[in-house]
């Protein structure tokens, strides 16, 4: 098996990737682990570029990398830097960890190659999306032309779901407004 | 009211570097990210990816200069009707294509004689409905996470305050 370029890049990114992950789990300070899961986000909006996701690999580097860094690095300041040292060894969840790896690695191997004409997403539902959108909308991101006319009741929900996410934020956490807004 | 904790002044000598670059960066954050919202047909990207850009440019202000600089430019009754005027777009579009004739969200009714130049509208208003909400909802919530700290903790490490005296500029009661 011969690796092309690109290959051989997404093999050094999900290298990167396990040994970022492995480092955050063995970090007791949490501020080095919340900055260490913000190059987690980076080597991850990096990899989606390589698969030609750059819309999912934009909002993993600014949501990811920027937005939740910050909100972790806030909650940091509300609480604790360290971790407390667990009171038992890990073997349950260790377990339960390893056992669940290892259903996600098996079910790997009944998905389709990188790029098989054949695979379900090519397919399913419709291909003809793609040939009709140029005609139908004529908007050359045919991933807009899907998400924002043929799927708009999909994109109306999921604002919904943000705008309801964020409404909760604030109802629980803004409850003592006027002591710092008088 | 507690007095706030006094930055030392060694932390004073790191953050004029970090005030600069910050200048710098934060017009080409905000460019990058009306880019990515209003060209979000032709290339990557669209409203969601456009409001988290656009909101990382303002809490990188806030982180920066401090949270209550960062309040008087986007005041909290700005974000919050943020939130909401965003879906109000995004259904007013909706109703909007209905009172034109069409069914809900059926962009082609928007322009009786050219239906694609109603989709084009159509998206374009949608998307820009989505990015004002995105961007709302992260303000709102770094905001309500960044104002929590002051009102808990005030003698907590200072984390956003940049220059160490932002909650003595706020406008008193």
């Amino acid at each position: 098996m011969t690796f092309d370029e690109t290959q051989w890049l997404t093999v050094v990114l999900l290298a990167l990737l396990a040994a970022t992950a492995v480092i955050i789990v063995r970090r007791r300070g949490l501020w080095e682990a919340v900055m260490l899961s913000g190059i987690y986000s980076f080597l991850g909006a990096s990899w989606m570029m390589l698969l030609d996701a750059p819309d999912v690999a934009f909002t993993e580097a600014a949501v990811g990398a920027g937005i939740s860094t910050v909100l972790m690095l806030g909650t940091l300041a509300l609480t604790s830097r360290e971790e407390k040292p667990p009171k038992r060894p890990p073997w349950v969840p260790l377990a339960v960890v390893t056992a669940t790896g290892a259903a996600l690695i098996w079910g790997t191997f009944d998905m389709p190659h990188i790029g098989d004409p054949n695979a379900p997403a090519q397919v399913y539902p419709d291909p003809s999306y793609i040939e009709r959108s140029a005609e139908d909308i004529d908007v050359p991101n045919v991933v807009t032309a899907v998400l924002s006319s043929y799927r708009g009741y999909d994109t109306l929900g999921e604002t919904v779901v943000v705008f309801t996410a964020g409404l909760v934020v604030l109802v629980l956490l803004r409850g003592r407004r006027e002591e710092y807004e008088s | 009211m507690t007095t706030p904790p006094q930055t030392p002044s060694s932390q004073m000598k790191g953050l004029s570097i970090l005030r600069v670059v910050a200048t710098l960066a934060i017009p080409f954050i905000l460019l990058f990210g009306l880019y990515v919202q209003f060209h979000g047909d032709y290339g990557p990207g669209g409203g969601f990816q456009a409001g988290a850009i656009f909101a990382a440019g303002f809490i990188l202000y806030a982180l920066v200069f401090g949270l209550g600089a960062a309040r008087r430019i986007v005041p909290q009754r700005t974000v919050e009707a943020g939130l909401a005027l965003g879906v109000l777009i995004f259904a007013g579009t909706g109703v909007a294509s209905m009172l034109f004739g069409g069914n809900f969200l059926d962009y082609n009714a928007l322009d009786s004689h050219d239906p694609v130049h109603g989709q084009h509208l159509g998206i374009l208003i949608i998307e820009f409905g989505v990015g004002v909400t995105v961007a709302s909802v992260m303000l709102a919530i770094f905001y309500a996470f960044a104002g929590r700290k002051r009102v808990e903790d005030p003698m907590a490490e200072p984390l956003l305050d940049g220059d160490g005296n932002v909650e003595n500029e706020e406008p008193g009661p």
